[in-house]
């Protein structure tokens, strides 16, 4: 429908009022990356900066010459935190600016409303953010970790290293804690963890009112075993639960907390003084000190113009998948989704942290896991980690229904379900 | 040990030459060391030591320097546990920083002397994690037994609960018998009668178990809980096991006081948010959705007056509850007159013409200030927790909150029963033309009472401002339970708010260990929609002649 109107002032139009930053004298020849974040909302707050990463990845390869002798361009829309507005402005982007690549999405549930739009129209998505796995696609790169790559690493340092023995898995009620959660505790009891030192908590979007929560992991912690909190709490509800730990006594050193959704982006609203010890597990920390590192914050602070923005693991995944995106249109030669996506296999460009981040055949990276705890200055002091990088795993091999399933999108399997053991694709295309 | 510290003087005077300071330092270094050779030398060695990447050699460090005996060890230590203890790039000299001026000044960490300021870049925090937090708390416990503050003793003696065991008892029963202190003999008592629990001696053991039968320390009952699984003697675990019934039972009743201080704090939330409602739609009948936003005003007027007074961060709470009852007021009046006024007798258009406002003065924060939330301080009152005993205590924000609701709605109360704006305003809710029959202006009362309410929903954005996130959307999450607290209180009665607030809240908290935070939400609404089945009025329904209309 739209695609047969004759290009002229409309689409512009169209184009203006969906945010492009572009000129028209470009647009005729340039690649097009879209940027599919929420500027608005509940979730600006994470999804804002990675828009930003985007685009100063665009300018520094444009400055660079381009891709391919032509000039890469930018489509930026807003979906609002609207979940299915993702879906609607992915079919946009596609459909109408016909972009060649697209970068986007925080929320599981968002990566979930866009997924049959890109499978629908073969259009090709790199993913940022830590999930919970489950899924692997022909048409999404997922740069962020699986949960082998950070939930399991973190609740390994917590049983050996801190000794750990009751657990508390707190999280909020949607798809991605939930599912964390179920792989986390069928972990646990393979590890030989009870029932009844499990203790499982689910609060919804933004709760605010923590102190019978807290005080009931007080209690279930004063039992006498050392007690750990594997937190999988997203977005502003952080605040209040930290703060609430902080008024009831409760330090890092009685009962920690890891978290998998608290990075540098979210400390930096909060005094984080009653919050030092407490930790965090990434793929990346802004304080690690490698050249690379210091190379990717000078360059995002001179973009941004501000020395006091910090830099966090997703923006870290959309550098690598950037990166290894524009290796792999230069090695294919076009802009081909098809081609694309089989030369990324294989791809490997040096992360922030000093090594090299490989693309498996499972569309997921390989990684090394760093677990940090919280400085009172709001960065992380790196007290452990992988001695390589841990390739990303995409079904579980701690559930029931996933442990027989693999991944593999190079011939002849060809399928991001493959049973192993009955030999079949289950058939869906994720 | 000898030979680093020989490796450690010969670097030192090398360095020496450069810096003037470190000239002088060599030299007190000298005249130390002259003084009382053996120690000094010892003890610097062992501070330098900390200076190492490893966490467990730092470990060992802790406690070579508190075998030394040094008079800075508490000092140091204190230093490495706040952060401040730091490595000079330079030489590698392990120093104190001290940047509580704006400038950061530098001492010497073994020896005290000032060593002038630094930049930034010039010297290097010593990491520390968190087994090495409790080390560093338990070394500094054990020094601070002999502090003259009692409240330090407490502290150190708390701090010491967690390693009891039989070899600390002589350094306990020394503290014991110097402690004059009441509260810390006790806990003193205490902690012998914990580390006695693992000695072999029954006699001694069944002693301990009848020390600790009322207590409810969690040490205590832990210990107690092994011994009554694990004893060999028959006789003691039947002792165990009668003390841990009678704990256990104390434990419970704390736990039903602290869900009810719980559900009064929930309680008394819901009463601030709802209690400006009760008024604009209780008194006046107005279905102001925008209502969550007037609290959200309030919230951000605290945000400014923090931002205008940083200095005084203790008052700013006093000057935001006016300051947040003008603004919020203010907008009251102005929406009351530029749009309520005109739509009286409409509630659906009400309801639509509010809910746009509400959108209008989200975007209007979100322009002016941040689409982020923003960050208000809690004042040092306003922090920490008031310890009734070693299981119950009640965080202060809380139990001021929970104050201030009451204050509140006293205040509230005390306009509409003794002003003459409350009796007016009576009069216009209870029969509009007779009351301007009677020469009131019903036009000025609706907006005072109109600003009134808003007011009041602008106080209640102060004091929730210190438990919740401060956002252009917080005023979302108030709205519903507003409306929820005062139609299950019954319309246009304000103790009814209050019986309906305190209800709800502790119901909910009673709920919510069983059924979790989620459900007990759905719960206390499925049960306010059959109540109101039942009683379309709410708890304390209008009698009379006005009911009718």
């Amino acid at each position: 429908m739209m695609k047969k109107r004759i290009p002229g002032k409309l689409p512009s139009l169209l184009a203006a009022s969906a945010l492009i930053f572009s000129s028209l004298a470009q647009a005729a020849d340039a690649i097009k990356v879209g940027v599919l974040h929420s500027l608005s909302g509940t979730m600006a707050i994470s999804e804002t900066t990675l828009k930003d990463t985007v685009l100063m990845l665009v300018d520094e390869q444009n400055k660079k010459g381009g891709l391919l002798g032509k000039k890469l361009e930018a489509v930026v829309v807003d979906p609002a935190s609207n979940w299915p507005l993702f879906a609607e402005k992915a079919r946009e982007l596609i459909e109408k600016d016909k972009v060649d690549v697209v970068f986007g999405c925080w929320t599981s549930v968002s990566r979930k409303s866009v997924l049959p739009v890109f499978e629908e129209l073969n259009g090709l998505l790199f993913y940022p953010v830590q999930y919970e796995g489950e899924e692997s696609s022909r048409n999404v790169f997922y740069t962020g970790a699986a949960p082998n790559q950070q939930a399991i690493p973190a609740v390994d340092y917590f049983m050996n290293e801190l000794g750990v023995e009751r657990w508390v898995l707190a999280g909020t009620d949607y798809v991605y804690p939930r599912t964390t959660n179920k792989i986390l505790e069928a972990y646990l009891k393979s590890k030989g963890v009870k029932d009844e030192d499990i203790m499982i908590n689910y609060t919804p979007f933004g709760h605010s009112d923590w102190q019978s929560i807290v005080s009931s992991i007080n209690k279930f912690g004063s039992a006498g075993k050392k007690t750990g909190v594997v937190s999988t709490i997203n977005g502003d509800a952080n605040v209040p639960f930290y703060k609430e730990l902080g008024n009831q006594g409760i330090s890092a050193e009685d009962i920690p907390v890891v978290a998998f959704s608290v990075g540098e982006e979210e400390l930096s609203g909060i005094d984080t003084k009653p919050l030092v010890g407490h930790l965090a597990a990434w793929n990346y920390f802004m304080s690690v000190d490698s050249p690379e590192n210091d190379a990717f914050i000078s360059q995002w602070h001179k973009f941004i113009g501000d020395q006091k923005r910090v830099t966090n693991d997703p923006m870290e995944a959309h550098v690598i998948g950037f990166n290894m995106w524009v290796k792999a249109v230069e090695k294919a030669g076009s802009t081909d989704v098809d081609k694309v996506e089989q030369a990324m296999i294989g791809m490997s460009v040096p992360n922030m942290t000093g090594g090299i981040a490989v693309m498996n055949k499972n569309h997921h990276l390989s990684k090394p896991v760093l677990i940090g705890e919280i400085q009172d200055d709001g960065q992380f002091e790196v007290v452990w980690s992988t001695d390589g990088t841990v390739p990303g795993d995409a079904w579980s091999d701690y559930l029931p229904g996933s442990k027989d399933l693999i991944s593999d999108w190079t011939a002849p399997i060809q399928c991001g379900n493959y049973n192993t053991i009955t030999k079949k694709c289950s058939g869906q295309n994720y | 040990m000898a030979r680093s510290s020989a490796q450690y003087f010969i670097r030192y005077p090398a360095g020496a030459g450069t810096n003037p300071w470190l000239r002088l330092l060599g030299l007190l270094l000298l005249l130390v060391t002259a003084c009382n050779p053996l120690q000094a030398q010892d003890f610097s060695t062992a501070v330098q030591t900390l200076d190492t990447k490893s966490f467990s050699a730092k470990e060992e460090a802790i406690s070579a320097l508190v075998e030394t005996g040094g008079d800075r060890t508490l000092t140091v230590l204190q230093a490495m546990l706040e952060g401040n203890l730091h490595s000079r790039n330079e030489d590698g000299l392990v120093v104190i920083l001290d940047d509580r001026g704006g400038e950061r000044r530098i001492y010497d960490a073994a020896q005290g002397n000032d060593l002038g300021t630094v930049g930034a870049r010039e010297t290097r925090k010593i990491g520390i994690n968190n087994s090495l937090r409790t080390a560093l708390r338990g070394a500094i416990a054990r020094l601070n037994l002999g502090s003259p503050d009692a409240t330090v003793r407490l502290a150190a003696v708390q701090a010491m609960f967690s390693e009891l065991e039989p070899r600390l008892k002589p350094l306990l029963q020394e503290a014991l018998a110097r402690e004059e202190d009441g509260k810390v003999r006790d806990l003193l008592t205490t902690a012998i009668a914990i580390s006695d629990l693992e000695n072999d001696d029954t006699a001694l053991q069944l002693e301990a178990i009848e020390i600790l039968d009322d207590s409810i320390l969690p040490e205590a009952r832990n210990r107690l809980a092994v011994l009554a699984e694990q004893a060999d003697s028959p006789r003691l675990r039947e002792a165990a096991h009668q003390a841990l019934k009678n704990i256990e039972f104390r434990l419970q009743l704390y736990a039903l006081a602290e869900t009810i201080f719980f559900g009064m704090s929930l309680g008394s939330v819901l009463l601030l948010a709802a209690i400006g409602l009760a008024i604009t739609f209780g008194v006046m009948g107005v279905i102001n959705m925008a209502h969550g936003e007037l609290i959200m005003l309030g919230a951000y007027t605290t945000y400014l007056v923090q931002l205008a007074m940083p200095n005084h961060l203790e008052w700013s709470m006093l000057v935001a509850v006016p300051a947040a009852f003008l603004v919020s007021g203010a907008f009251g009046v102005a929406i009351e007159r530029s749009v309520i006024r005109f739509l009286y007798g409409r509630p659906l258009e009400t309801l639509l013409a509010t809910f746009g406002i509400s959108l209008i003065l989200q975007q209007l924060v979100r322009s002016a200030i941040s689409a982020q939330n923003v960050t208000v301080a809690n004042p040092g009152w306003m922090s920490g927790s008031l310890e009734i005993n070693a299981v119950l205590s009640i965080t202060y924000n809380r139990l001021y909150i929970v104050i201030f609701a009451l204050l509140v709605f006293v205040a509230l109360l005390a306009i509409l029963k003794k002003t003459t704006l409350g009796l007016q305003v009576r009069a216009v809710a209870q029969n509009r033309p007779m009351a301007r029959a009677m020469g009131i202006r019903s036009e000025w009362v609706d907006a005072m009472t109109f600003g009134l309410g808003s007011g009041i929903a602008g106080v209640a954005g102060v004091a929730l401002s210190q438990i919740t996130n401060v956002g252009p959307n917080m005023g979302q999450a108030y709205i519903i339970d507003s409306f929820m607290v005062v139609v299950f209180g019954g319309v246009a009665n304000l103790w009814g708010t209050l019986v309906g607030a305190f209800t709800l809240g502790i119901a909910n908290k009673f709920l919510e260990p069983y059924s979790g935070a989620v459900l007990a939400k759905i719960l206390i609404l499925v049960f306010i929609i059959l109540f109101i089945q039942k009683r379309p009025r709410g708890l304390f329904p209008q009698k009379g002649r006005m009911a009718e209309n």
